[in-house]
């Protein structure tokens, strides 16, 4: 039974509150305008009074307006039609395709119970040394790129998708610029990987409400196929215009902020997308690659900093490159002790040695004398940014180990590296 | 028997329902919101009126005006008895498998089990006679669990003296019959089962006296017991931004330190990292039991995306279980990752409560809170003079790394040592990123005061020459001052830091710590006679490589003996006048 209800009592932002009877907590409802249809969902309910976001914003919204309840919280299709479709953030076609109304599943499902989940195990292997050597990608892995805008970040997350061995992926656009949307689809058909991927495209020029829906909605329909036993890697860009909706809504709830106008249930509200990140035990999995850009470069700003605390590390892009120092991989112990016995140790010296270098650069910078270590490690520096660093490298990680070695044995001696005597003896190259 | 209290929700608001009743409610009593066959639990936080305002422990969507409201009585409560250890529960103690074989790969909302399993058996011998006098918390027989002989003890919450009316002879006996009546000072009869229950907000207070904590506690981490030490039944907490190392820290506590029991409270972190304790704990074999890891450990796990509200109980149902098995004389270890989110889980009620708020927005009980959890811990002399220690370690994680903050410093005042990692030392890869020059403790090392002092000096030092030398420059710095400055980042990369992943680098037991301590304050002490600063440096590389490789040496092994002798030679070549 839907009941039809036209006591809009209150709009202020995009939250509209109507007098009702009989709804549950987070259900959805449609306000029919005369601009046309929106889905809104409940946020608050006090006695009588219905607290509503709307999806498509309250502008041109009437107090006079129909709401109806469908007595459920949001759903979306799922399943293999979807594949090769684009949809906007509350599930409607954006391409010429049929909507679809088959296995419908609701998006906010309960969280996973922990001791269901396995350890991670596989590498997701890019070609990019920077995370194949240094900060490896697991599957299951939650990831976000922490990026200044203007930075290469699209490119960096088509590039990873195209090369990675996934059988399905989901890209969920929150704030999309339309021409970046356009360039994922593109490389995505490029590639031949249109067949394989969904869409979920929130524009910048949509409502800002709908963004919030898309992390969800992208999530649950990855979840439905990790539990067929699928791969899926879900790319979402870029999740600080999800923080943003989330902080506008929480404002006009009248929310006492915590951490610049950020409500205070944003690290909650963040953990319970990116925890959706998953390797279930005998089925698929979910791997989140996410896009947060730092507003100022600044990485103690509310939104980087709570998802730094709730993903699995972060690729830091600086300056077109991955930046050493900031990135991290929590999840590569897991997997780059079985890849060759020498990727360790180039992991950490590689790393200890571009430090001192950094160091050195700032010496020279404040122009003291170079001591010839210092030359060493300059010399050291530079061949390190040019043949790893670079995001134009490809190789596979092999070809990358024994690159280090020998940019290591072209600048130092074997006891300047601090490398233990039998690994030395192993792999250090022969010079003539 | 009274009936069963009632009330109906007027509002809703996220994990906040307000609740209309006209009977009475008892403040922070569990109530029971009933939606369709589901009934979610609850706990009532203010009352106003007639309305109760409670924090619901789960997902409220679907929710409704009207929907109907169970009062229970009871206050949040654990079950606490034999079958705790290698166990596995939400933070409403929940058994996490058992509910895995129940609902599949997801957790059901509304579905509570039943902690322990009430009709397994126990073998129970009996240790008291009827007519013997006994105090709360006091042994009236032992059943085996894993590796410890399990007390059963009196009701720990009984007033007074009481005394034994019946005792059941030695036998297999599950959590569900008596296994002894006494009698209490008020001549009430109470049957004791093999399990008990306990308010998790209250501590367990049945011992004699609290004592002052002060044998270490041994970590097996070369920069906590060298430098900054913990002590059984003392508290600390280590602060650091994401990605400095706190959770792979605390792991490598929970596996190493010596304690009998390790509780582990994964309070709104990653449900990864559990995962890896859960997974790999029953392989890990624990050398002073020879038994699994896991058979010493009891994790309580209210990941990120499980609801918020079970946070806060998280925290209080682990300190209590921790409480409990103290009682039996044994030293247990805490590890609360993360305390940030528990306050932040107050502050997110708070909010909803509209309270006026404190700095940066969190509730102004957020430091009582936070020290009267700290509070629990401790070193107890029990009625029958053994000892017990609860000892506590949080991990906190400031916004933005930054120390400043409030749940930080709430912290700060109440802890005996502070682990404060940095983001510097992470970046450069110095683990433990615990910063030797930020860090403190209260405590008492087991390593020579002198020497310790030496070890803080030659840091602060090498720390200020590298600060100088930033500024005036290599050549600017006089050969003493840059001998020091290498010997304090020696000091640093050959003992301070450690390798978690090499088998033998990642647990350093207490001898070797001091034997090594020794042999490194004998280096640093040492006048060394270079002619350059790269020779200099050159040296101290090459004694750091050789040290790596010693400290990769199983400790008295032949290579360990052959690494030595090696690095004696190469101090002996360089050595200017004596010792």
């Amino acid at each position: 039974m839907q009941k039809v209800y036209t006591n809009i009592i209150q709009i202020s932002g995009d939250v509209i509150t109507v007098e009702a009877e009989g709804v549950g907590y987070s259900d959805i409802a449609q306000v029919s305008t005369r601009f046309g249809i929106s889905l809104a969902q409940v946020i608050r309910i006090d006695g009588k009074k219905v607290y509503l976001q709307v999806f498509s914003g309250s502008r041109g919204v009437s107090t006079g307006d129909k709401v109806k309840f469908f007595g459920h919280a949001m759903r979306v299709a799922s399943g293999h039609d979807l594949l090769g479709r684009i949809f906007n953030g509350s599930g409607t076609p954006l391409d010429n395709g049929p909507q679809l109304s088959d296995n419908l599943i609701d998006i906010g499902t309960p969280p996973v119970n922990p001791v269901k989940r396995v350890i991670p195990r596989r590498m997701i292997r890019t070609g990019i040394p920077m995370i194949d050597v240094f900060n490896s990608l697991v599957e299951s892995q939650k990831l976000p790129i922490f990026s200044i805008p203007g930075e290469p970040y699209n490119e960096l997350l088509a590039r990873i998708a195209i090369q990675s061995e996934v059988d399905i992926i989901i890209l969920g656009g929150l704030g999309l610029k339309y021409d970046d949307y356009l360039f994922f689809r593109n490389t995505l058909q490029q590639h031949g990987a249109l067949s394989r991927s969904i869409m979920f495209v929130h524009t910048a020029a949509d409502p800002i409400v709908e963004c919030l829906l898309v992390p969800d909605i992208s999530l649950a329909v990855a979840e439905a196929f990790a539990l067929e036993g699928k791969r899926v890697l879900v790319l979402l860009t870029d999740m600080t215009n999800f923080c943003d909706s989330l902080k506008e809504i929480a404002i006009t709830m009248e929310q006492i902020p915590s951490n610049r106008g950020y409500p205070g249930d944003l690290y909650s509200q963040l953990a319970a997308r990116y925890e959706k990140a998953v390797d279930f035990d005998n089925a698929g999995s979910i791997t989140i690659l996410a896009v947060t850009t730092m507003p100022g470069d600044d990485v103690t700003h509310p939104v980087p900093d709570n998802t730094g605390y709730i993903t699995e590390g972060q690729f830091y892009l600086k300056n077109a490159v991955i930046e050493p120092f900031g990135s991290l991989s929590r999840l590569k112990q897991q997997v780059n002790g079985k890849t060759r016995d020498d990727h360790r140790t180039i992991m950490d010296t590689m790393i200890q040695l571009f430090a001192s270098y950094r160091q050195a650069l700032e010496k020279r910078a404040m122009g003291f004398q170079m001591s010839s270590w210092d030359n060493k490690l300059l010399r050291y520096g530079k061949i390190f940014e040019e043949k790893m660093m670079s995001l134009k490298v490809n190789i596979p990680l092999e070809k990358a180990l024994d690159e280090g070695w020998r940019i290591m044995a072209e600048c130092f001696s074997p006891e300047e590296t601090g490398i233990k005597k039998s690994m030395i003896e192993k792999y250090w190259p022969n010079r003539q | 028997m009274q009936t069963q209290r009632k009330g109906r929700i007027a509002k809703i608001n996220a994990n906040m329902v307000t609740t209309e009743f006209d009977t009475f409610v008892v403040q922070n009593e569990v109530a029971y919101v009933v939606h369709g066959e589901q009934k979610l639990k609850s706990e009532v936080i203010r009352i106003k009126g007639n309305l109760a305002e409670m924090q619901v422990y789960e997902n409220t969507s679907g929710l409704k005006i009207n929907d109907e409201v169970e009062f229970s009585g009871e206050l949040l409560s654990v079950e606490l008895g034999p079958g705790l250890l290698g166990q596995i529960f939400d933070g409403l103690q929940n058994p996490l498998p058992l509910l895995a074989e129940k609902t599949g790969f997801f957790l059901k909302r509304g579905l509570y089990l039943d902690p322990l399993v009430a009709d397994e058996q126990w073998d129970f011998t009996p240790c008291v006679s009827p007519g013997d006098k006994l105090r709360p918390g006091e042994k009236i027989g032992v059943v085996p669990e894993k590796i410890f002989q399990h007390r059963i003890m009196t009701p720990f919450g009984m007033q007074g003296i009481s005394e034994v009316l019946e005792i059941v002879p030695a036998g297999r006996y599950n959590l569900k019959s008596p296994v002894a009546k006494i009698k209490d000072a008020d001549g009430k009869i109470h049957p004791v089962y093999l399990s008990q229950y306990w308010p998790v907000k209250i501590p367990i207070k049945a011992y004699k006296e609290k004592l002052q904590p002060d044998e270490p506690l041994v970590t097996k981490m070369r920069l906590i017991d060298s430098l900054f030490p913990v002590a059984k039944g003392g508290t600390y907490c280590i602060p650091g931004p994401f990605g400095a190392g706190k959770t792979v820290l605390q792991q490598l506590t929970s596996r190493h330190a010596e304690v009998d029991v390790v509780v582990i409270a994964a309070c709104g972190e990653r449900a990864g990292e559990v995962v890896e304790t859960l997974k790999t704990f029953p392989e890990l074999i624990d050398p002073r039991t020879a038994r699994p890891l896991m058979d010493r450990t009891v994790i309580i796990c209210n990941t990120s995306s499980m609801p918020v509200a079970a946070r806060e109980s998280s925290v209080y149902t682990a300190v209590t279980i921790a409480e409990y098995y103290r009682q039996m004389g044994l030293n247990v270890l805490l590890l609360a990752d993360s305390t940030s989110r528990w306050a932040q889980a107050m502050r997110e009620m708070s909010g909803r409560l509209e309270e006026i708020p404190g700095e940066e927005a969190f509730p102004a009980y957020l430091e009582s809170r936070i020290a009267s959890f700290y509070e629990r811990a401790g070193l107890v002399k029990l009625y029958d003079n053994s000892l017990g220690s609860v000892t506590i370690g949080g991990a906190v994680s400031p916004a933005g790394g930054n120390f400043e903050e409030p749940v930080t410093q709430a912290t700060l005042k109440v802890v005996g040592a502070f682990h404060g990692l940095s983001r510097e030392r992470s970046d450069a890869r110095r683990y433990p990123a615990i910063d030797p020059l930020l860090s403190w403790s209260k405590y008492r090392s087991f390593i020579d005061e002198k020497q310790k002092e030496a070890g803080h000096n030659i840091l602060r030092k090498s720390f200020d020459v590298a600060q100088m030398m930033k500024v005036i420059g290599e050549e600017g710095t006089s050969l003493e001052d840059y001998i020091d400055y290498l010997k304090g980042e020696f000091f640093d990369f050959v003992y301070l830091q450690q390798n978690a992943f090499d088998p033998v680098d990642e647990a350093t037991p207490k001898e070797r710590q001091i034997y090594v301590f020794n042999f490194i304050y004998q280096i640093l002490e040492t006048d060394f006679s270079f002619t350059s600063k790269d020779e200099a440096l050159h040296y101290f590389q090459q004694l750091r490589q050789l040290f790596k490789g010693w400290n990769s040496n199983a400790y008295l092994s032949a290579e360990f003996k052959n690494n030595e002798a090696e690095i004696r030679a190469l101090i002996k070549e360089k050595v200017a006048a004596k010792i």
